[in-house]
């Protein structure tokens, strides 16, 4: 389990970066590694050149910048659990890369590489679906945003040129009140999940005035349950309006495998949409 | 030596050490092994590196069954840094590997050749190895070798018709029968007969530290040195030199820190093999480091059984007869320890019971998936879950209490020893001493029992799905026939221990020490114990089958009294004394009336004993002896498991949330080790019961190759543990009274997690296999 | 490809600064036990998984299989062979590890004192819940755990009181 031969280069810019994505043929880029090493050593990635990006200092870092949260690709999801806006302001960003990996992969992996890597059972694919993040990518063409949603094209297949990178994203901080909760079930603690629901929901008038839902490792790419969220507006909350937008995950047509069988998707999916909604009304502000 | 000091093969009894702690012996003292070891000083296998060594990589079947039609090898061999690639061609005069254990006749066309030669029977199986100057050149160049195989439909199943393994021998080899009793009247008569059908996953030990073995040749001294051995050191030696056509002498075996063995590290595998041949033929050191993937298909694997089991019972829930046919899905090979594991299984499945009648058949099948073996508590952690499924099954059949139905069977004090007309491992089951109704009330006191069903009770009433289980084991341990320990005190006063064992991890040295230096009367940590070389000592059993405190514990006890004879002897003379009067304390003769009084340390008796000291003119110079330990009895230490469960009815998944280990083991000589090995052995079985399997797919692709795909469990999984170690029932087999205490921890937690889960179900007989998945549990709550 | 690309690296261990010239592809676990001869440093899994290779990059626990050695030029890493002191006398947490019989076979060891070093230095009064989740990414295959908890437990009372 060595990895392969291959060239490596270390730029010490955004632009040297871009200039080497685009001139280096099979080409990838080394973020935080928690991924690609592994892929590497198990020598299902042969590229003939790394560029690691870790000696870019501009990639890296978290800004407050009016009513957003601007986050570098290379920042390190450790940086990211703990800075204190993520904990005040978006606590389901928190409570999501809580529960990715472990400490150790945690100090060292970096949100943009998980964003990229987009397994489909990634916390933090699930957690930047829901909260609408708003991708910024560089290329040689200049610079572009992108929606999250819009960012997985399929299977571990995100929206990027050959010669593109991401670069950071963009969470809104919330305006209204809303609560939030982040779950998932995984065999063991740290494991990728199985299957992650993360639901926010904006009350109103002691109703539930709005409601987003979004699963993770359904799909090759993260699902909105929209037909729920649509149903759950202006309900009442409670065990009955959560049971029936559960009850919606009975139209999924999840992955199927001999470990996970496509049922047993469906029925975890039901499981944790239900108690997210939950959770998330319980941390409604309802005043 | 003197002639008190002369080799003993006689099984004179030994004085037997008195019950109770003594002064060292009974005490929770920390480990001589430790210091290394948390400082990053260990010796591992991949720790040992010699100059010019060439790294070795093997290259393995991508297939689970088909003809092997040729290799290509020529691009591996161009690359620059490969010294040579091998294929069976190169190494056709090196006969497969044989068996060292359980040798049931007509196995032989079974035993695995150190590469494939025709065909190709399990996924990960050697095809060539490539030797090259590091191991990243070697993974490259494995990479370029091609096998072109032609692919045969995969045999996955143990319980279909045997298919051909080789024309004239079937995948079925042999099948193992046991019976006594009258088996059909039992049944004919039976008030009640219950039938189950239950099946134990295929996992095994996977230890944290993969295999290594690290092979040099010494043209200097006609001398071949294997490093990375573990756990049958004398007899792998010995095996190696035969397969090499070398004299014993010229090949040596050398154990140094080891990172786990739990059955599957230490048997004689193709790799050890490789580096030998390799280093003979290459003149230079070869060093072979397993990676993960590879461990996960190349490491034995165990457990896999499939049971069809009934039992008659008259109307009290007594058992009358026992009929048991189960399936063992051996894999592509037999390996070194043949039919063991299904030998084991028929010999111990009626654990605690009174069992008037017992039939047994363990069909022993090929299939294609990696070679199975022993894995802590072998052929009991299938039985154990089996059997106490059973008594479950008996106590809903019959309306009865599941702890009462226990208790209804279980042998008593009164009926030791117990001898059942069965063998096992070519022994007679006799179990030797214990207190089976005794230690189930101690732990069902100790877990609040009658209180906990209350407690169930009512937060099922609360709508919690939560459950208790229990499981009932017997061990066996201290396998014979022999050990032998040599103990000799230097001018210091310093203690060298030469033990024919092993050690895996588990605190052989500290055991060792502990047992020495009561006998002796030193500090246990002025004894330095050697383990693992075969050129120390010429003989040696190693470390397995929960057998080295019994067996070399017992010679070591015999060992440090003779020479605490020969020096209390000595002394008496140079003190003027009788020496019957004098006593060692300390590491110091001293007089029994003022043992206060330090009279001489030992190291100044070992002086005088010393080869120029006038005393010992026409006598054999040194203070030290050899001991020998024999039995032909295995000593069985017993337990009982319970635990608590709670269900997850959203998800399926089970919670164990608190759990209890009892296990007798007659005396235990370090309870800190002991608490440790059942804790340890405890998440095994927890890994075991819930979390871990090795896959396949159709085709017979192993699914379960990484730690990402095995799930061992994580701290985050274990439940509080409580532990009786119980000293109640100490072995008359052997000086110490004690019996092993490496299995009991994992024996019962897929029986009792099992009726724990089923209990919380509230559906007896629920579970019929393990692990129990948290989809299994989710169908069966829509059910 | 064919030649193999090398490097020259140089970062400090353990506080001295140490220089090699290496494949690039090489890890810095390989290069720590093979270069350094620093083979206190266990691979178990080599993908990241096991965490007996973890080692402090600047102070932060980190797997060692999962970096590339070229990618600790400039760092500070320590090994579990840099945790006692300059004397030799053993860290509170490797003496605490002895004393309550947190290991076995020693493998997982090191990853699991590097882990908490960096773990007590962020909270130096744990609970036993908290011990539990940041050593859940340290497999260990001989203890069944509850002997670490104990020692950490009892390994940062001494380091408050120290």
């Amino acid at each position: 389990m060595k990895p392969p031969v291959f060239e490596y280069h270390r730029p010490a810019s955004l632009t040297e970066a871009v200039d080497m994505l685009g001139g280096l043929e099979n080409a990838r880029l080394l973020a935080g590694g928690q991924s690609l090493m592994p892929m590497l050593a198990m020598r299902f990635a042969f590229p003939d050149h790394l560029i690691d990006l870790n000696r870019i200092p501009a990639l890296a870092g978290i800004a407050e910048d009016g009513g957003t949260l601007r986050v570098g690709a290379m920042t390190r999801q450790r940086d990211l659990l703990d800075h204190p806006v993520v904990r005040a302001r978006l606590p389901m960003l928190a409570e999501a890369l809580e529960q990715v990996g472990h400490r150790q992969t945690r100090n060292r992996g970096t949100v943009g590489g998980s964003l990229c890597h987009l397994d489909p059972a990634a916390e933090l694919v699930a957690v930047a679906t829901a909260l609408d993040a708003e991708l910024e990518i560089a290329g040689p063409r200049g610079a572009r945003t992108l929606p999250m949603a819009a960012f997985p094209l399929g299977f571990m297949t995100p929206a990027l040129e050959p010669d593109e990178l991401l670069t950071g994203l963009r969470f809104a901080l919330p305006a209204l009140p809303q609560g939030a909760c982040f779950t998932e079930f995984a065999r063991r603690h740290g494991d990728y999940a199985i299957v992650s629901a993360a639901a926010i929901l904006w009350p109103r008038d002691g109703r539930i005035g709005r409601a987003s839902i979004t699963l993770g490792g359904v799909g090759p790419v993260p699902v909105r349950l929209e037909a729920a969220e649509a149903a759950l507006a202006g309900q009442r909350a409670d065990a009955e309006s959560f049971a029936a937008a559960a009850a919606c995950c009975g139209a999924l047509d999840p992955m199927d495998d001999a470990q996970v069988p496509a049922w047993y998707r469906r029925r975890l999916a039901a499981t944790l949409v239900r108690r997210a909604l939950t959770t998330a009304w319980e941390r409604a502000d309802v005043r | 030596m003197s002639a008190a000091g002369e080799k003993d093969y006689q099984a004179s009894p030994s004085p037997r050490l008195a019950p109770g702690a003594g002064r060292v012996v009974g005490q929770r003292v920390t480990r001589l092994e430790d210091a290394p070891l948390v400082r990053g000083d260990g010796m591992f296998a991949a720790d040992v590196s010699f100059p010019r060594q060439l790294a070795m990589r093997v290259v393995r079947s991508p297939i689970a069954h088909g003809r092997l039609l040729s290799i290509d090898t020529a691009a591996a061999r161009a690359l620059p840094g490969v010294h040579a690639v091998w294929t069976a061609a190169d190494v056709a005069d090196i006969p497969p590997i044989p068996f060292r254990a359980t040798k049931v006749r007509g196995l032989e066309p079974y035993c695995q050749p150190i590469l494939a030669a025709g065909r190709v029977r399990y996924a990960g199986e050697p095809l060539a190895v490539v030797f090259a100057d590091d191991a990243y050149l070697a993974e490259d160049a494995a990479d370029l070798v091609v096998p072109d195989i032609e692919e045969l439909p995969p045999v996955l199943d143990a319980t279909a018709e045997p298919a051909e393994f080789l024309p004239g021998h079937s995948t079925e080899p042999t099948v193992v029968r046991k019976e006594y009793g009258d088996v059909a009247a039992a049944f004919r008569d039976a008030h009640a007969i219950v039938e189950l059908a239950l099946s134990v996953g295929r996992h095994s030990g996977v230890p944290l530290e993969t295999r290594g073995a690290i092979a040099r040749y010494d043209a200097s001294r006609d001398l071949l040195e294997l490093h990375g051995a573990a756990k049958k050191q004398h007899w792998n030696r010995d095996e190696i030199a035969r397969l090499l056509g070398r004299p014993p002498a010229g090949v040596h075996l050398f154990e140094g820190h080891v990172g786990g063995g739990f059955g599957v590290r230490g048997e004689l595998y193709p790799e050890d093999l490789l580096v030998c041949l390799a280093a003979l033929r290459l003149r230079r050191p070869v060093k072979w480091i397993e990676d993960r993937r590879e461990h996960m298909v190349a490491t034995n694997h165990s457990r896999q059984q499939h049971h069809r089991i009934r039992a008659a019972v008259d109307g009290q829930g007594r058992l009358l007869a026992i009929d048991d046919v189960f399936f063992h899905d051996q894999g592509g090979y037999v390996r070194t320890h043949g039919a063991r594991v299904v030998d084991l299984a028929a010999g111990m499945l009626p654990g605690p019971y009174r069992l008037p009648a017992y039939r047994v058949a363990g069909h022993f099948r090929l299939t294609n998936k990696t070679p199975a073996a022993t894995y802590r508590a072998p052929g009991r952690f299938e039985t154990t879950f089996v059997r106490e499924r059973v008594m479950d099954a008996i106590a809903a059949r019959l309306g009865l209490d599941r702890v009462e139905v226990r208790r209804r069977n279980l042998v008593t004090p009164a009926e030791m020893p117990h001898a059942r007309p069965l063998d096992t491992l070519g022994t007679a089951v006799v179990l030797d001493s214990g207190d089976y109704p005794g230690l189930l009330d101690t732990a069902l006191d100790r877990f609040g029992w009658t209180a906990l069903q209350a407690d169930l009770a009512r937060r099922r009433g609360a709508g919690e799905c939560v459950g208790a289980g229990i499981g009932f084991f017997v061990e066996k341990s201290g396998l014979g026939p022999s050990d032998g320990v040599r103990i000799a005190v230097d001018k210091t006063g310093g203690v060298e221990l030469i033990s024919g064992a092993a050690s895996v991890g588990q605190g052989v040295e500290t055991v060792l020490a502990q047992i020495c230096a009561e006998a002796l009367g030193i500090d246990y940590r002025r004894v330095r114990v050697v383990r693992g070389r075969t050129d120390r000592i010429e003989f040696g059993n190693g470390a397995h089958a929960s057998r080295v405190t019994v067996m070399s514990g017992s010679a070591t006890y015999r060992a440090a009294l003779a020479v605490r004879a020969m020096a209390l002897e000595t002394a008496a003379g140079l003190l003027q004394a009788a020496a019957s009067e004098l006593s060692i304390v300390d590491g110091h003769v001293v007089r029994l009336a003022d043992p206060g009084a330090p009279l001489m340390p030992l190291g100044e008796v070992a002086r005088h004993m010393g080869p120029d000291s006038a005393l010992m003119v026409g006598r054999t110079p040194g203070l030290s002896a050899e001991r020998w330990f024999h039995s032909a009895h295995m000593t069985y230490p017993y337990g009982v498991h319970l635990a608590v469960v709670r269900i997850d009815r959203g998800t399926g998944e089970v919670r164990v949330e608190r759990y209890l280990v009892a296990n007798d083991i007659g005396r235990a000589i370090n309870p800190m080790l002991v608490e440790g090995q059942l804790a340890g052995g405890f998440v095994q079985g927890l890994g075991g019961a819930l979390f871990e399997e090795f896959r396949y797919d159709e085709t017979g692709q192993p699914l379960s190759t990484t730690f990402a795909d095995y799930l061992i469990p994580t701290l985050a999984e274990v439940p509080p543990l409580d532990l009786i170690v119980s000293e109640q029932a100490p072995s008359p087999l052997n000086p110490l009274g004690v019996k092993g205490a490496g299995e009991g921890g994992t024996n019962g937690v897929g029986a009792a997690i099992a009726s724990a889960v089923d209990d919380a179900l509230r559906r007896p007989g629920a579970v019929v296999s393990l692990p129990i998945l948290p989809r299994t549990v989710h169908a069966l709550l829509r059910t | 490809m064919s030649a193999e690309p090398v490097r020259t690296v140089a970062f400090g261990v353990n506080g001295e600064t140490r220089e090699a010239t290496i494949p690039v592809r090489r890890t810095l676990g390989d290069v720590l036990r093979h270069d350094f001869g620093l083979t206190g440093t266990h691979l178990g899994c080599e993908h990241g998984v096991c965490g007996a290779c973890t080692v402090l990059l600047d102070g932060r626990a980190v797997r060692a299989c999962l970096m590339l050695a070229v990618q600790a030029e400039g760092h500070e890493i320590r090994t579990v062979e840099g945790l006692a002191d300059a004397a030799g006398a053993l860290h509170p947490l490797q003496q605490a590890f002895c004393d309550h019989h947190g290991l076995q076979c020693g493998f997982c060891t090191p990853g699991m004192l590097t882990t908490l070093v960096e773990f007590l230095a962020d909270c130096p009064d744990p609970t036993a819940a908290q011990v539990r989740v940041a050593i859940s990414g340290n497999l260990c295959r001989c203890t069944g755990y509850e002997s670490i908890v104990a020692a950490v437990l009892d390994a940062a009372a001494r380091m408050r009181a120290a």
